[in-house]
């Protein structure tokens, strides 16, 4: 018999290696889906570039804020785009009706999802490595300036959307495609809350107590922060992580509830709407 | 742990129901599978024929009952047999943009073959798959999509075989083509075949044995000769019927 039997261990790094070789050999099958990373963050980029440029022309505030706003278009995509990584090879599966073929096969849950989070790293290099280059090139902004700062970032922004495409991964198991436009549409929830490009204080006060509970609002005043008032914000960051902690442990719990759902439900071999 | 006495008994079904929201789609069904034995599950559109197969292959929950698979209790412990067996169904594609070969590499690895590729030569060889091996899966005709499906439900040489209408839509010379393999790798292998179809010739050609149902119970279960012979019928086409249509031979058959 071929399959030995480390087949069954309960994680599997070469099963992940075949999930992520799977969405390798569809990335490169089709350069549609290539320049579909690409093309939207740079025009977000240019759009929000070019209105920085103006504003900062006319007032003193923004003249000495450079860069807040182009830093917050491609932080605001490392968090969308992120999530949007994860949802949308989550979802080739659903297209291509392969799920009940992954579902039967001894690929874990936990390693589905772990080559769902480095495919969503891989599509977010491909797409934010080029616009950040073009952000350079085009406005003088150079977001691998921040450094560590900008690390930190970034971890605390793909941990929330990890955690978003993982909820919204259990979703599309329980509801089949009739649920796809969740995964279009539920990180511009965080858009006007998470407060991208305007500081908390903006919001009313109730609000503010919502925003104070996501992840991502912590990163964009400690965004604000650096590029304003040149502080690197540690409390900030140390935050996000905690409620990070908690709201990846949630979509995780939220995932196998659904999973679990699926199978009562007789919903994993259809997968349709 | 897998239950030792459990262990040697691919398939045991004990009066498995399940009912999804207000409808009974399996309504206590009980079988075992013989190791080696190639099954029919028989019955018309809504009998409990897929809903029996995906539970088991831990797709989906039981309502109540008991389901073990090489003596994994399902869906709780499928990981620990997941590895043992596989399947076709036509609920189910192979990714379409991938190309054969790459669709293949990926099952093997997830299936824990020890040289993905020197499978894929064997099987290429075995279902005749080496000319289109380095084409897009969605490019292929219907019966070379068939052939990809079936090298991928034996990529891991299972023990257990689940198909469910393995010749559905194939010409006849394609659909007697692929019934030839899936006897061939049967005794080569000593594996165990549970086989949903329609198509009554391939289950009498490939089955010893077939398990009637109808509005998710069971309605006769017996080998085809005898079936043949309690019914009065000259083929399973009219036995089929027979049972579907509730009719006076079925009455007869049941008492």
């Amino acid at each position: 018999m071929s399959a030995p039997a480390s087949a069954r261990v309960a994680f599997s790094p070469r099963r992940v290696g075949a999930m992520v070789l799977r969405y390798w050999y569809l990335l490169r099958s089709s350069w549609p889906r290539v320049l579909d990373l690409i093309y939207w963050p740079t025009v977000q980029m240019l759009m929000w570039g070019f209105l920085q440029l103006y504003v900062s022309q006319h007032s003193s505030f923004f003249s000495q804020a450079a860069g807040t706003f182009i830093g917050a278009v491609l932080l605001w995509d490392i968090l969308f785009r992120g999530q949007l990584g994860f949802s949308i090879s989550f979802l080739e599966e659903m297209y291509a009706r392969n799920l009940g073929n992954l579902m039967m096969s001894p690929l874990r849950p936990g390693e589905f999802v772990l080559a769902l989070m480095i495919m969503s790293i891989i599509r977010l290099a491909i797409g934010m490595v080029p616009v950040s280059l073009l952000a350079i090139a085009f406005f003088g902004f150079n977001l691998w300036g921040m450094g560590i700062a900008l690390a930190v970032f970034f971890m605390n922004l793909i941990l929330t959307s990890w955690a978003i495409g993982v909820f919204v991964a259990g979703i599309l198991l329980r509801h089949g495609l009739g649920a796809e436009n969740m995964a279009w549409t539920f990180m511009f929830l965080f858009l006007p809350v998470t407060c991208v490009y305007y500081p908390v204080s903006v919001l009313p006060a109730w609000l503010q107590t919502i925003a104070w509970m996501l992840p991502p609002t912590y990163v964009f005043e400690g965004m604000r922060a650096l590029l304003i008032d040149k502080v690197f914000r540690a409390d900030l960051m140390a935050q996000s992580f905690a409620l990070n902690a908690v709201l990846f442990a949630a979509a995780v719990v939220g995932f196998f509830l659904y999973l679990r759902s699926a199978r009562r439900e007789g919903t994993l071999l259809q997968g349709g709407d | 742990m897998l239950a030792p006495s459990a262990a040697h008994v691919p398939v045991a079904v004990d009066r498995l129901v399940k009912v999804y929201k207000t409808v009974t789609a399996v309504n206590g069904v009980t079988f075992v599978l013989e190791s080696g034995s190639c099954t029919a599950l028989l019955g018309g559109n809504g009998a409990g024929k897929t809903t029996t197969i995906a539970t088991l292959m831990g797709l989906v929950e039981p309502t109540s009952g008991r389901v073990s698979v090489l003596g994994a209790r399902m869906p709780r412990q499928r990981h620990l047999v997941l590895h043992r067996m596989n399947f076709e169904s036509p609920y189910v594609n192979m990714p379409m943009r991938l190309t054969v070969r790459q669709n293949l590499t990926v099952f093997g690895l997830l299936y824990g073959c020890a040289d993905v590729a020197d499978r894929i030569r064997s099987l290429a060889e075995d279902l005749d798959l080496a000319d289109f091996l380095d084409r897009p899966t969605g490019k292929l005709s219907s019966g070379q999509k068939t052939r990809v499906a079936l090298a991928k439900s034996l990529i891991n040489e299972p023990e257990l075989l689940l198909l469910d209408e393995p010749t559905a839509s194939l010409d006849p010379d394609t659909a007697d083509w692929v019934r030839g393999r899936l006897e061939q790798y049967r005794r080569r292998r000593q594996a165990t075949v549970l086989l949903a179809s329609h198509n009554m010739g391939e289950v009498e050609r490939l089955c010893d044995r077939v398990i009637m149902m109808k509005a998710g119970r069971i309605e006769d279960d017996d080998t085809p000769p005898r079936l043949l012979a309690r019914y009065g019928r000259r083929n399973l086409e009219e036995v089929f019927l027979d049972i579907a249509r509730g009719t006076r031979e079925a009455r007869e058959a049941a008492q």
